[in-house]
């Protein structure tokens, strides 16, 4: 592939063997998510200084710049992208360590699921209905909270957009992670299961990274709120939408 | 290392068939995670050899949770454009929602926890 023929040389014929495999943006990302590790590091974990968004904004800017197009991205990023699974399965250890403290907490946990799930859902909902946006739009915000393969399936059920759903869930997965660490300080809320609790079911997975960084019981709170609020948020939309339909 | 993956990825595919062959509205991952429970659970209970060093791979995983977000957050960054017709909608409603759905979950769990006794 790499000497090329006539036509492709030199600095051209190794761009067009590097876009055609998985190498390039693989180590790219790898990279890019390296440098922000090590900022939001050096900004002593600061909310603003978001390892997902400095990353995305990174490589976004790259794609930009270079005329690449996602398809080819996620060719290499497929690999980083595939271990979202065995990272949810991978929350059992936390789970499982602070088991008896997960126990003692399943009243307050289950009250908050279902206050803050219907809220989640209602309240984007309802916003979006106050412009007077499209029934589609209607439907694509309101699963907004949840984990983005169970958004888009629930969004596809009711007749929505999922590729519309997957913006907003990440869109919210990011809102989440800056704002909840200001947002519970000034509550003055230090109740680490509560906090993770929250922004888990607010902003699944990328809240939970957040709360990981902040400390490991509002991790494990958050990554349990992830599959709660999936299942929560599958059984109340149907109704929630058919009261504005 | 290889071992605790794959039986993070058993978890998984036991999960994902699980969903998908009763048809649940719950991720496969989820029930994954349920099942990892249950392999930590045999661990601590009977200490079989064979999961000695189960741990190893997930901790890695969760240690890096942030990095396993960036292909699908960088997908958004080329998708903006579906946004555009409603943008204002939509950016009011996503941090509006967000911020009141953090305050009444987080203060709900804490109504709840004072109730039943603890600080």
């Amino acid at each position: 592939m790499r000497g090329g023929t006539g036509v492709m040389k030199g600095d051209f014929a190794l761009w067009v063997y590097l876009t055609q495999g998985p190498l390039l943006w693989l180590t790219v990302t790898l990279v890019a998510y390296a440098l922000a590790d090590w900022l939001s590091l050096r900004a002593g974990r600061h909310p603003l200084a978001n390892p997902v968004l400095i990353s995305v904004a990174l490589v976004g800017a790259l794609l930009v710049a270079s005329g690449t197009d996602y398809a080819t991205y996620f060719d290499g990023a497929q690999f980083i992208h595939f271990l979202l699974g065995p990272a949810t399965v991978a929350l059992a250890l936390p789970l499982w360590e602070h088991r008896a403290l997960v126990v003692r907490s399943a009243l307050p946990m289950l009250a908050a699921l279902v206050a803050g799930s219907v809220v989640a859902a209602g309240s984007a909902v309802a916003v979006v209905w106050a412009f007077g946006v499209p029934e589609g739009v209607l439907v694509a915000i309101a699963p907004k909270s949840v984990t983005a393969g169970v958004a888009m399936s629930i969004t596809e059920a009711q007749g929505g957009d999922p590729a519309l759903t997957a913006v907003l869930v990440i869109l919210t997965g990011m809102i989440g992670a800056l704002v909840v660490t200001p947002l519970m300080n000034g509550l003055g809320i230090r109740d680490y299961r509560a906090r993770g609790f929250a922004v888990g079911l607010a902003s699944h997975g990328i809240g939970t990274a957040r709360a990981f960084q902040v400390d490991p019981v509002a991790g494990t709170f958050a990554g349990i709120a992830i599959g709660l609020n999936a299942v929560m948020t599958a059984l109340i939309v149907p109704g929630l939408l058919s009261v504005l339909r | 290392m290889i071992g605790s993956l794959a039986v993070i990825l058993g978890c998984q595919l036991l999960g994902e068939v699980t969903a998908r062959g009763l048809g649940l509205p719950v991720p496969g991952p989820v029930i994954g995670m349920a099942a990892m429970v249950a392999v930590l659970w045999l661990r601590d209970r009977f200490s079989p050899p064979v999961l000695a060093g189960v741990e190893p791979a997930g901790r890695f995983l969760l240690a890096h949770l942030s990095l396993l977000f960036v292909p699908a957050g960088v997908g958004v960054v080329g998708n903006l454009d579906v946004l555009a017709a409603e943008w204002l909608a939509l950016a009011a409603a996503l941090v509006l929602s967000t911020v009141v759905t953090l305050v009444v979950s987080v203060v709900t769990f804490r109504v709840v926890a004072r109730a039943i006794g603890q600080p």
